[in-house]
């Protein structure tokens, strides 16, 4: 059986074509060689990228539905236990990630898929690449996914991550991290991108985060602790607002139908 | 006072364990084992894409995770736009795409657009996923017209997005990081 992913359902009325989305600020990303992360040297391109105006396929993308979630897939403490039958919960420290995803005008990203991807409460991830000494969790898969509600809200349930020691100048460590994938309502919106824990030393020490190269960048991408949301006797709560790029309004465009 | 815009979230990179999250059971995780995002379920001529993603050295990249997003044979996207992924084999690097031959799609202005697929390249080492096109070698004069080809101003560079062809509906694409032949990507 296909389960496949469905573009387009559920998605009656899209204002597909409207405006342009702005540009984005390469500087604020991280550029493509970064040599303090040794891996990007060989795989960042030297030529400039081309820049092209969007055209109806930039300015849409995939679709996903609700349907096509599974019961638990926003909560990683127990979706890897129930897949496998084994019934139990993940080991480490409960905490619940939430936030707002809008654009960079302020307007809410309704209906739009996030996939999260973590290692366990040790920092050892379930991956056949993955060799650390920390044990794997047989309740933990790491693995998870959530699709925003019409204001643009998500949340999901896991443990917090453990740090990990990855080879570059010798044993450096990553911060506790979550990464994330996001899609927004166009293609051009697509961004893969990393959820770093407030008040983590290791974060100003990573040189994966350090490919960023502007502070406030950084520190965009930082949960923070919000009691506010902590469930009593349960768990601690994590917030994190997500900003894809902004669709410009349309003026003077001609909306061609079906096209 | 000018108007505030808020800062879009900065990108980083997938890192190796992308699979985790994106296709589970690539990495050996017994979740979503239904989902087969490589293999597009659309009216149309069938096709098959095997891909190679390439770094500086000429090394094959097996860590890789490609997107592709792509008009349907009648050259529609929006709703009708087709979306798959594919991961990057763990020995050899070889991916590949079951799905349709495109149709030509509308651009701005009344333009039109050569048949082509986009795909998106995300990995560990790769900071900001890169966005790069397929183009099949039967299209050239359709591709003489097409907007984002003619945007290259080095027409040798133009060839590093067209696929070979190996047989009836079956291409090969091999996608150069850097260096000699270096792909062209987009900032669109
Ligand atoms: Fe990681």
């Amino acid at each position: 059986m296909n389960a496949k992913i469905q573009p387009g359902e559920n998605q009656p009325g899209r204002t597909a074509w409207q405006g342009d989305f702005v540009r984005r600020d390469r500087a604020w990303h991280p550029p493509a060689y970064t040599p303090g992360y040794k891996t990007s040297v060989l795989r960042s391109p030297n030529c400039a990228l081309i820049s092209l105006e969007q055209g109806p396929a930039e300015k849409t993308g995939p679709r996903f539905a609700r349907s096509m979630l599974h019961e638990f897939d926003n909560d990683l403490t127990i979706n890897y236990a129930r897949a496998t039958g084994s019934g139990g919960e993940a080991i480490g420290e409960r905490i619940i990630v939430h936030g707002r995803v809008t654009d960079e005008y302020g307007r809410p990203v309704p209906e739009t898929l996030i996939e999260v991807w973590q290692a366990n409460a040790g920092g050892r991830y379930r991956h056949v690449k993955d060799g650390y000494m920390a044990p794997l969790d047989p309740n933990f898969g790491g693995c998870g996914r959530v699709i925003t509600d019409a204001e643009g809200r998500y949340f999901f349930r896991t443990i917090k991550p453990g740090a990990y020691p990855w080879p570059n100048n010798g044993s450096d460590w990553r911060p506790a991290h979550i990464h994330f994938s996001i899609f927004g309502e166009a293609f051009a919106q697509r961004l893969v991108s990393q959820l770093y824990f407030e008040g983590d030393p290791l974060i100003p020490l990573c040189p994966i985060v350090n490919t960023i190269p502007d502070k406030r960048a950084i520190d965009s991408l930082v949960a923070r602790l919000d009691m506010g949301e902590m469930r009593p006797f349960d768990c601690l709560a994590y917030r994190l607002d997500i900003v894809l790029r902004g669709r410009q309004q349309t003026f003077f465009e001609n909306l061609t139908e079906g096209m | 006072m000018p108007v505030e815009y808020r800062k879009e979230t900065p990108s980083q990179t997938a890192g190796p364990y992308v699979h985790i999250g994106t296709v589970p059971v690539a990495c050996g995780i017994a979740m979503r084992q239904n989902e087969r995002l490589d293999s597009i379920d659309a009216p149309g001529p069938r096709i098959v894409i095997e891909g190679l993603v390439l770094d500086g050295s000429g090394a094959p990249v097996k860590d890789a995770m490609i997107e592709l997003w792509q008009a349907d044979a009648q050259g529609r996207v929006g709703e009708h736009g087709l979306w798959g992924r594919a991961v990057a084999d763990f020995k050899d690097g070889r991916f590949f795409f079951h799905t349709v031959r495109p149709g030509t799609l509308p651009w701005r202005a009344g333009r039109m657009q050569a048949p082509h697929l986009t795909l998106t390249i995300f990995a560990r080492g790769i900071n900001i996923h890169l966005h790069t096109r397929v183009y099949f070698p039967e299209d050239a004069a359709a591709q003489a017209e097409d907007p984002a080809l003619n945007r290259i101003e080095q027409v040798e560079r133009r060839k590093t997005l067209i696929a070979e062809r190996l047989g009836d509906g079956q291409y090969r694409h091999v996608i150069r990081l850097q260096g000699d032949r270096e792909t062209v990507f987009f900032d669109m």
